[in-house]
């Protein structure tokens, strides 16, 4: 069967899914076709179908421009630069952060072909220019050596703008990933950041 | 810029494994004063583990003796235990080399499950590969880990293998292991900043090779390196340091040995400051990019250091000294590691003695033997014979393994 073999190799890409989970998962849509499989597969159109990528920051929404670069009550003097868009979903559950975001969308990695002009850096060094309200860029990208590079590696571009640097401090293990950690951590990473 | 990574690591580095041991503790000397508590195994569960389709062992915290004859599996045990430590074990294998190959069958994930005693309580540890792909897999008292780096937390074991006869031969390579596994013991975070050093080396060497001059990226690459690589030299440093001193002078029949690492980051760390080191290390990386980028690796760095390893009577270096001189040597280092660990952690680690007494003559052995005792470890020794461990008597605990099974012995 055609059909189900190509959907368990679409869902064995998924993070966290191999093929074998793939196979359990597709096997659980076909016997809840009615109530899991349609609505399912009405929720990934219209998210396809809806979902931006905003302009300005990276974040998801069904608006370029996002709902928190839109927002007038947030920080405009802050801006706190993530890896993934899960990372600013993770600081946002924390409530601590009331600024704006700066979704990089991944890291340096020469060994898997991500270089600075592969990473939405341009975009923001364009958000700190000299006639921009931005005061302190938060860099929150993780504690592994690629995620650490990165964040040497956009302090180095910052300098020439004179913003404020700071990175979060050391509340994370080393080698941690913000999506893993819990809410209280990861606040308190947060408060306690550190110039750079 | 107002932090200087490198020296903070460097100096956390230092500090947990240089920290003075208690007073009583200070076991230094062959004499053993007494039992130190050690770690050990009390339950172990292999399943589909190279030739065990199913095996399980109950021991005390006596020294283990593991007899049977040639491709029996005995092996195959020490590399369950090693396994529940950070890395890939005694044979350096791969995750999935270590599934149980059953002609025409497809492959099962192999899994080992553990209650080891530590000086905080019992721990429940569960290891495996993910059935899905290559990645080791690693519980603690039945919760999943990220990272198999939090086994060091609690469970620290030394090996000393058949290979390993070949030490001060082999390349530098296998003798910076080595020591790196001596201060795993010390401190935990030691393997992760290896693994950290050697992911920025390869991505480095990979931008160099792409023919990149991206100064920013190569430059934050390299600081990943200096950070990491200074701390890894500091630890050596002060490990084989440590050694040394404790290696200085005969012991019964194990002679003194002079222990030394050697490389230019570890002799930078001996003329200054960990912030000179920084400057320099940063000034020799940046200078030799060129260089790297031709050879595909990087031409300075604690990645070229070796471990230096003399006889001190017969001032001889510890490979033109006899086959058995240089196991004796071997030895020296091992056991004079578990005492200071045992002094300062308060618990000595497990060691895995595979066919230890090749090479060695009786009064050596029984030499090993007792300070294994008087030490309270539990040593996993192997042999093909149960005669060979006579001294033991009823102060070790016997088991047999026979075509992939094992029950106490008789
Ligand atoms: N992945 C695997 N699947 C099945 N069998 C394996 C696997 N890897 C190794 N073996 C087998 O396990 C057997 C036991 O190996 P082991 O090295 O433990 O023996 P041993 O008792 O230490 O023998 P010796 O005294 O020769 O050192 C060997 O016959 C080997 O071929
Ligand atoms: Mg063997
Ligand atoms: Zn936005």
């Amino acid at each position: 069967m055609q059909e189900i073999e190509r959907l368990v190799q679409l869902l064995a890409r998924l993070p966290g899914l191999g093929p074998r989970s793939a196979r359990r998962a597709v096997l659980m849509l076909i016997k809840r076709k009615e109530s899991l499989m349609q609505p399912l597969a009405m929720a990934l159109a219209e998210a396809a179908d809806k979902i931006r990528t905003c302009t300005t920051c990276g974040n998801l929404d069904t608006s370029d421009t996002c709902a928190i670069c839109r927002d007038p009550t947030r920080d405009q003097t802050a801006i706190c630069v993530v890896e993934q868009v899960g990372d600013l979903w993770a600081l946002e559950r924390t409530g601590v952060f009331r600024g704006r975001y700066h979704v990089l969308g991944g890291v340096l990695s020469a060994i898997d072909g991500v270089g600075p002009e592969d990473l939405n850096i341009a975009a923001l060094l364009a958000r700190v220019g000299p006639d921009h309200p931005v005061q302190e860029v938060i860099l929150a990208t993780n504690l592994t050596v690629d995620g650490q590079t990165t964040a040497h590696y956009v302090t180095e571009r910052l300098e020439p703008s004179g913003v404020k640097v700071s990175r979060l401090a050391h509340g994370v293990p080393v080698g941690g990933e913000l999506d893993y950690l819990d809410d209280g951590t990861l606040a308190t990473a947060l408060k306690s950041r550190q110039l750079v | 810029m107002t932090a200087h990574p490198a020296d903070l690591e460097t100096r956390l580095a230092a500090a947990r494994i240089t920290s003075a041991p208690p007073a009583s503790a200070t076991g230094l000397t062959a004499e053993t004063g007494g039992r130190v508590p050690a770690l050990s195994v009390r339950r172990l569960r292999l399943n589909a583990f190279r030739n065990y389709s199913q095996a399980s062992l109950d021991p005390d915290r006596r020294p283990v003796v593991l007899t049977g004859a040639n491709g029996a599996g005995k092996t195959n045990l020490l590399e369950a235990v090693s396994l529940l430590t950070p890395g890939r074990g005694l044979r350096r294998a791969k995750t999935s080399e270590v599934d149980r190959i059953v002609p025409g069958a497809a492959p099962t994930p192999w899994a080992v499950a553990a209650t080891i005693d530590t000086d905080t309580g019992p721990v429940e540890i569960g290891t495996g590969r993910d059935p899905e792909g290559e990645r080791r897999m690693v519980r603690i008292d039945g919760n999943p880990e990220k990272s198999q780096a939090v086994l060091g937390e609690y469970f620290s074991v030394v090996w000393l293998t058949p290979q390993m006869d070949r030490l001060f031969q082999d390349s530098a390579g296998e003798r910076r292991r080595f020591l790196d596994r001596l201060i795993y013991g010390f401190d935990p975070a030691h393997a992760g900043r290896l693994t950290g050093y050697d992911k920025a080396l390869r991505q480095r060497a990979r931008l160099l090779k792409d023919g990149s001059r991206d100064a920013a990226w190569l430059g934050a690459l390299e600081a990943q390196m200096i950070e990491r690589g200074i701390a890894i030299a500091a630890a050596r440093r002060v490990m084989a340091d440590r050694l040394a001193r404790a290696c200085a002078r005969e012991d019964g029949p194990f002679p003194g040995a002079g222990i030394a690492v050697e490389g230019d980051v570890e002799t930078w760390l001996g003329e200054g400051a960990a912030l000179d080191t920084e400057d320099r290390f940063g000034a020799a990386l940046q200078a030799n990019r060129a260089r790297d980028a031709e050879t595909g690796g990087a031409a300075v760095g604690p990645h070229r250091a070796d471990l230096v390893v003399t006889h001190l009577a017969k001032e001889l270096p510890a490979g033109q000294c006899s086959t058995g001189e240089q196991k004796a040597l071997l030895i020296a280092i091992v056991l004079a590691h578990a005492r200071l660990q045992a002094a300062e952690r308060g618990a000595g680690p497990v060691l895995l003695l595979d066919e230890v007494a090749a090479h060695l003559d009786e009064a050596r052995r029984d030499a090993l033997f007792e300070t294994v005792l008087g030490l309270g470890l539990q040593a996993w020794i192997t042999g093909t014979d149960r005669v060979t461990f006579g001294a033991f008597g009823d102060r070790a605990q016997y088991f047999e393994v026979e075509a992939a099974q094992v029950r106490p012995a008789a």
